[in-house]
């Protein structure tokens, strides 16, 4: 009982605290916060498939920028609401990537993760390509840009939303069938979990929660569509994240987004690093280091000091 | 042990099969007859070849990684990149640009090594994903560390070919292109023959295939793959200082080459190092053919269409041109 209660009490906490935050924060940092909103659906979109289904993709930017375009399109031509935009991203970007995920059947392991760097770096050249409707590398722009606590407030509702909706699939049964493909795909299929149908279904909601926080991620850069927001660094840093966070955690993601989305706030108070791209530095040697020392990212650090805690009414020492 | 070595070779050389020869030999001719039809395919198989020369090293370097470490190493062409920012900086301080390209061959693999022994032999046996999100780290970190060095704007080295262009016969090919392809296809014969042809060869050859039996005939393994790793990132520099004199000095230059280069890996079989040369060169000029002769083709299709390249070839020979059928022991 005890178990179930502190984690809800936990999320009870930060959903309040997250709520209430904006009262205190200035606009400035309303916008900074509805970036990490941003991130945190995006790594927990790719936390499903990386972490969960162990199915690596270096691609969810392109995803993001499929979302962020349909949004970008649909307001700048339809005059669509901004918020019903978000829905058709998720529906679009869903199929997209259950096509992606399709031929990604056939992949494993360095194959898928040269097929989605591959898609990671030619999306972002299509809009290139029909410049006349999406106007080429200088961007569209959305027909109405939304204040910053609009834009808190939207994102961390879809965040909210998403980690619901995510820890609903994973608890069950889906959830399992995802697990048992990451740990054996070989005892999965025999277990009679359908590889071809988890698989896609992976690929398809990750894709889908990348596709959302990209319609975020345009809206929350003033509303602007461009390629080069989009490159692969967008989908390392979203895969990094992800590592940082803990793969397999849904509890990491914060942190992962935290990481992601306040690094380049927070380098630039920094002396050395703060300059030029000062930040990637970071970004590298830190998931570097977390590869190196902590296999399991902040998750599994926090899990081994709460093990460590409790190990002594937690396990019996005749059992183990 | 030589003769271990050489039975041990038949048995796992990565030859193509017939059809696959058959096939190569009917493109070449296709191209060979298609030039001397028309210049302007001649001159563009020449500059496919040309660019096709710089994919194929960067395969190259990616294929000998992937053989010997079972990595595929994403920060591969931002290594070939740092490498060149290091050349740029000898010429600044007035080295002569060839001087400058053998001091930073001789750099660069060093810092294979090194990236070797620091970063990736502590995991090594972990899995594809930890293996990926470390090189993808490595990617972001020399990214960072060039742009934070040198800025992100271009940058120009001195032209190490000079400009002039020849006629032959009312096709002109640059001396530039001539250059480029003669560097990068001898820099894959000298390799080719390090490892043929010499004692440091086979024992690499040896260390890749099987480190356990290596390292029983007193193989130093870990050493070899460093190596490894050393002369990928000398392939990675050449093809680094060929993409110089056309797409000049940016922190992002290598970025597309290295997803045209994973294009040729792949299509050659990602582990033969011969299909990765034959599948660099046959990106290089299909890229550049089916930019000419397809108006809907543009500049901004060349990468999806590698990534269309690289798909099929994964869904349809997912062994390639040149690789062995794997069977998986389950």
């Amino acid at each position: 009982m005890r178990r179930r209660l502190v984690p809800l009490v936990l999320i009870a906490a930060l959903a309040v605290l997250l709520a209430l935050a904006p009262l205190g924060l200035s606009d400035y940092h309303r916008g900074l916060w509805a970036h990490v909103g941003v991130y945190f659906i995006a790594i927990l979109g790719l936390n499903i498939l990386v972490g969960y289904t162990g199915q690596i993709s270096i691609g969810h930017g392109a995803f993001m920028a499929i979302g962020g375009y349909t949004t970008a399109l649909m307001s700048h031509y339809h005059h669509l609401n901004l918020i019903a935009t978000l829905p058709l991203s998720f529906a679009i970007t869903f199929a997209c990537g259950l096509l992606v995920g399709i031929p990604a059947l056939r992949f494993r392991g360095v194959y898928l993760a040269l097929a989605t760097f591959a898609l990671a770096v030619s999306v972002p050249e299509l809009p290139l390509k029909w410049s006349k409707w999406t106007g080429g590398s200088g961007g569209m722009q959305t027909a109405t840009t939304p204040s910053n606590l609009w834009l808190y407030a939207v994102s961390w509702t879809c965040a909210a939303l998403a980690f619901a909706a995510a820890w609903l699939l994973l608890r069950g049964r889906t959830g399992r069938a995802f697990r048992s493909i990451r740990d054996s795909e070989l005892a999965a299929a025999s277990s009679g979990v359908s590889l071809p149908i988890y698989k896609t279904l992976a690929f398809g909601v990750s894709a889908a929660f990348a596709g959302v926080a990209g319609s975020l991620f345009v809206l929350v850069t003033n509303g602007f569509a461009q390629p080069n927001e989009f490159t692969v660094l967008l989908s390392l840093q979203l895969l990094i994240g992800a590592a940082v966070a803990g793969l397999g955690s849904l509890w990491g993601t914060l942190a992962g987004a935290v990481f992601v989305g306040l690094l380049p706030e927070l380098s630039t108070a920094v002396p050395f690093v703060g300059q030029g791209h000062g930040q990637d530095v970071v970004f590298g040697l830190i998931v570097i280091v977390v590869m190196l020392l902590l296999p399991n990212g902040v998750a599994g650090l926090l899990f081994a000091i709460d093990s460590r805690f409790n190990a002594p009414i937690k396990s019996d020492p005749a059992a183990s | 042990m030589v003769a271990f070595a050489v039975k041990r070779k038949t048995k796992v050389s990565t030859g193509g099969s017939l059809p696959v020869l058959l096939g190569l030999v009917a493109a070449a001719v296709f191209l060979a007859v298609g030039s001397l039809v028309s210049n302007i395919f001649a001159q563009q198989t020449v500059a496919g070849l040309a660019q096709g020369a710089i994919f194929a090293s960067l395969a190259l370097a990616l294929v000998l990684i992937y053989r010997a470490t079972e990595v595929i190493n994403f920060a591969q062409g931002e290594m070939a990149m740092a490498t060149t920012y290091i050349a740029y900086q000898l010429t600044l301080w007035h080295v002569t640009y060839w001087l400058a390209f053998f001091l930073t061959l001789v750099i660069a693999f060093f810092l294979g090594v090194v990236v070797y022994g620091v970063v990736i032999r502590p995991v090594q046996h972990r899995s594809v994903i930890a293996l990926v999100i470390i090189t993808v780290g490595l990617f972001i970190l020399i990214d960072g560390l060039v742009t934070w060095k040198w800025g992100a704007d271009l940058k120009f080295m001195p032209a190490p070919f000079g400009n002039q262009v020849y006629h032959a016969g009312g096709v002109s090919f640059s001396r530039q292109d001539l250059g480029v392809l003669l560097v990068s296809i001898l820099s894959v014969i000298l390799l080719w023959v390090l490892f043929q042809f010499t004692r440091l060869g086979l024992a690499m050859r040896a260390a890749a295939l099987r480190p356990a039996a290596a390292a029983l005939v007193g193989v130093r393994v870990d050493w070899m793959l460093a190596i490894g790793w050393g002369l990928a990132a000398v392939l990675g520099a050449v093809a680094g200082l060929m993409t110089e004199p056309s797409q000049f000095l940016q922190p992002t230059m290598m970025q597309s080459i290295l997803l045209y280069a994973f294009a040729a890996a792949v299509l050659g079989g990602l582990e033969s190092p011969a299909g990765s040369v034959v599948g660099g060169l046959a990106i290089g000029v299909f890229l550049n053919l089916i930019g000419q002769y397809w108006g809907f083709a543009t500049a901004e299709l060349r990468l999806p269409i590698a990534f269309v390249v690289l798909l099929v070839v994964l869904l349809f020979k997912p062994t390639g041109l040149f690789g062995r059928k794997q069977v998986r022991r389950v």
